[in-house]
């Protein structure tokens, strides 16, 4: 008996947790009216518009070559997540686009870095960013094509680059706002420079090179994709660009949400990674 | 700099402890070269505590930047000597927030003995002593944002007296807590500090601390700081806060530093 009591409780209590009961009715009703109402709102608005979207591709008042039913953009998508077309084409994306990612990132931090912590370094590396800064990553694409060539390399560096200036100017900034007086107790306790390095300005920074990485996957999504279409045979981009060729308008679309969603995901990664690295953040406790 | 790294064993007209012969400090400001510190010449001697005394803006934080080497003299020479050939070290405990907040309690208490390589055994033995003494052992795991503002200026006290310094720099640090925790906090750091009996160089506006921690106040004027009187306070230790104030003669002593240094407050706030 007295060992069947506690673990009822706590089958209870594990119960309660993931399974909240019903609140009394009154209650429930004003839950719906306050919070509910802009939650089943914000759910039910999309759901709306794609019933409203399927009826008038029924009725006809949609032009099905363009805006293909929901229904028939569900199918296509089940279709070529059937065959494995689907997790190949995502999988080659994802590959190239994590790689150039990490080679973008990495140096991104340090250069960042050791630009916030030397005047000298800064006043050199300042004006050569902000004049690369400007231009547009695709218009570089066609010289990376020429130095890199058609495979692999071209849609890497064009990635790598796209995420260096983010990460790069995020992270300098984060570490030139560390206060001075934090750097007085580096001095004070003779920290080296490495030392400073570890304990102070990566810790510090930490906060905004992963803001600066979430810009820079947004940004690394868009130039995989055109690299892709303008120099792939693989790839999200290369299924866009050859449903247009072929007129699958519907596949076209798969890619579209595909693409949203795996953004999306990288995002609530990095956050994900931003409450582990930084317990110390206020808004993460 | 002109501070020697350590005194020359053969100057035997050299005295342990701190010496500050015409220290000098002029800022380059928009408006103008500015003299923050002028013509300061003191002494303190090895193992006391040393309070100075001053307006705001008098330059006493500009004197301890300088003593600590955050800061290079424009002149004058700075010398500290314990008396042995080995450097000297210090510690500063900062006013305002000085604590890293990405690190937890007992990270931020580490620091110096960190950097110094220290072993771990000595980092574990130093720094659970040292929260130990200011209350913090529960509060080890704790961070910086989810303590008071009493207990971060504890862990800074605890990180300084963790890395055994030969000398302390203390600027103000108790100047931004309520009168109540500011008592408790003068009181722990006596007894801290009656422990090792290091010398402490302690700066603050407030008369009653300067008096109560201090064996030397030393009075500064109004801009440029200069040194105006340096008054013994002859208490003897170990000292309680509380009994202290009760003496007729701990009222004396504040009431001739206040005599002192009502002209240079009201000098400066004209």
């Amino acid at each position: 008996m007295s060992l069947k009591t506690p673990l009822a409780d706590a089958a209870r209590s594990a119960a309660a947790k993931t399974t909240p009961a019903p609140p009394p009715q009154p209650v429930r009703r004003s839950l719906v009216k306050r919070i509910g109402a802009e939650r089943f709102a914000a759910v039910l608005a999309p759901l709306g518009l794609l019933v409203l979207w399927e009826i008038a591709t029924k009725a006809g008042l949609l032009n099905v070559q363009f805006f293909p039913a929901p229904t028939t953009i569900a199918k296509e998508f089940a279709r070529l997540i059937g065959s494995g077309q689907l997790l190949d084409t995502t999988m080659v994306s994802m590959g190239r686009l994590s790689i150039g990612f990490i080679i973008g990132a990495v140096p991104a931090v340090i250069v960042g870095i050791i630009m916030g912590l030397s005047r000298w370094v800064r006043t050199i590396a300042e004006p050569l960013i902000a004049a690369t800064y400007p231009i547009p990553k695709t218009a570089i694409f066609p010289l990376l094509l020429i130095i890199f060539g058609l495979g692999e390399s071209s849609k890497v560096a064009v990635v790598a680059i796209g995420v260096f200036f983010p990460v790069v100017v995020n992270t300098a900034a984060g570490v030139m706002g560390i206060n001075q007086i934090h750097h007085d107790v580096g001095k004070n306790f003779k920290a080296s420079r490495l030392q400073v390095f570890r304990t102070i300005a990566v810790p510090a920074a930490t906060p905004l090179i992963i803001a600066g990485m979430k810009l820079g996957v947004g940004m690394a999504l868009m130039l995989i994709v055109v690299a892709e279409m303008l120099g792939g045979t693989s790839g999200l981009g290369f299924m866009i660009w050859n449903s247009w060729s072929t007129f699958r308008v519907e596949t076209m679309y798969v890619a579209l949400i595909l693409i949203s969603v795996l953004g999306v995901a990288m995002t609530l990664l990095l956050t994900e990674v931003e409450r582990l690295l930084t317990p110390w953040n206020r808004k993460n406790s | 700099m002109q501070r020697p790294a350590t005194t020359p064993l053969s100057d035997t007209a050299q005295a342990t402890g701190i010496t500050v012969t015409n220290l000098t400090k002029t800022f380059n400001t928009d408006s103008g070269l500015v003299t923050a510190v002028d013509n300061v010449s003191l002494h303190v001697p090895e193992g006391s505590f040393f309070t100075i005394v001053g307006p705001s803006g008098c330059g006493k934080t500009t004197i301890l930047r300088m003593l600590a080497g955050l800061e290079t003299p424009t002149s004058g020479t700075i010398n500290v000597s314990t008396g042995s050939d080995k450097p000297v070290t210090n510690s500063m405990v900062f006013q305002g927030d000085s604590l890293f907040p990405w690190m937890n309690v007992w990270d931020n208490a580490a620091y110096g003995l960190k950097m110094r390589n220290a072993a771990k055994a000595t980092i574990r033995e130093q720094v659970g002593h040292y929260l130990n003494k200011t209350g913090l052992t529960k509060f080890a795991k704790a961070y910086p944002h989810q303590l008071s503002g009493g207990m971060r200026q504890r862990v800074s006290i605890a990180r300084a007296f963790a890395n055994d310094p030969d000398v302390f720099y203390m600027d103000e640090p108790f100047s931004a807590l309520d009168e109540q925790n500011k008592t408790i906090l003068q009181e722990e750091l006596l007894r801290t500090w009656e422990e090792s009996r290091k010398t402490v160089v302690f700066i603050t506006h407030s008369v009653d601390e300067a008096v109560i921690l201090g064996d030397e106040v030393m009075i500064m004027t109004a801009r440029p700081g200069r040194v105006k009187k340096v008054i013994e306070v002859p208490f003897e230790r170990p000292r309680s806060v509380l009994e202290l104030r009760r003496q007729p003669e701990y009222g004396e002593i504040v009431y001739d530093i206040w005599a002192s240094l009502k002209d240079e407050v009201v000098g400066a706030a004209l």
